[in-house]
């Protein structure tokens, strides 16, 4: 496992991407799953970001690894307990006139990871993804 | 992310180029809120762009609710990546992908 902490914050977003992307062209992840992989680190690094800290100035620690073909990615905060597994689906059949945005980057990736967990231990939330990548 | 744009008439073609995502949207939420009064014809490419997230989601919804009350939108040259993400949210068929 690689570690990397970093400010919870938005502008820090394409480091913590470039991070997990080298340990998945190391593996020769395919570029369809990496993409997918990018795109749901996104949103789960922006949830911490936005909400996590209601204070400002927190920070968001991500662990990544590959081992027997899967990934493992880990996202922990010292953040307010937030479990985004607790919130409802949102409909994503409603025309654009009733559309709901919020909730829909962890609905993408409930869908698109293999799994994923929560947890709040010691004071901290931690968001485990996994994804085979072949 | 680049983003041109090339207006005739009432028609406004926006290119998009590079990434979509929380730290870019901004820049097409400001076009979205700027630059449709008077458009009923409002064209995307999307050949150059590599990546989409939720929040650029958000920014093409508030788009489409736009042009649904004055006009039509439509998404040129979408990758099959920017495809499945429309797919798996629903956005395909909200959204009118050519």
């Amino acid at each position: 496992m690689k570690v990397l902490k970093v400010p919870a914050s938005d502008d820090r977003l394409y480091e913590v991407q470039d991070f997990v992307n080298a340990e998945l062209e190391e593996n020769d992840c395919p570029m369809a799953t990496q993409f997918l992989i990018e795109v749901s680190l996104e949103e789960l690094f922006v949830n911490i970001s936005h909400y996590a800290y209601p204070e400002g100035n927190g920070w968001t620690e991500i662990h990544v690894g590959v081992e027997g073909g899967v990934m493992e990615l880990t996202l922990i905060d010292g953040g307010i307990p937030f479990d985004p597994l607790a919130k409802p689906d949102p409909d994503v059949t409603l025309l654009a006139e009733d559309r709901q945005i919020g909730g829909l980057g962890i609905y993408m990736v409930k869908q698109k990871m293999d799994d994923i967990e929560y947890e709040r231990k010691d004071g901290k939330n931690v968001l485990t993804i996994r994804k085979k990548l072949a | 992310m680049t983003i041109n744009q090339a207006k005739n008439g009432s028609k406004l073609t926006v290119a998009l180029e590079g990434r979509l995502d929380t730290t870019t949207a901004p820049q097409l939420e400001e076009v979205v809120h700027t630059a449709l009064d008077g458009v009923t014809d409002l064209e995307f490419n999307f050949a150059q762009l590599e990546y989409v997230s939720s929040a650029g989601l958000r920014v093409l919804l508030a788009a489409q609710k736009i042009m649904n009350k004055q006009g039509s939108m439509i998404i040129h040259n979408a990758s099959s990546n920017l495809m499945d993400i429309f797919e798996v949210t629903g956005f395909s068929d909200i959204l009118t992908i050519e």
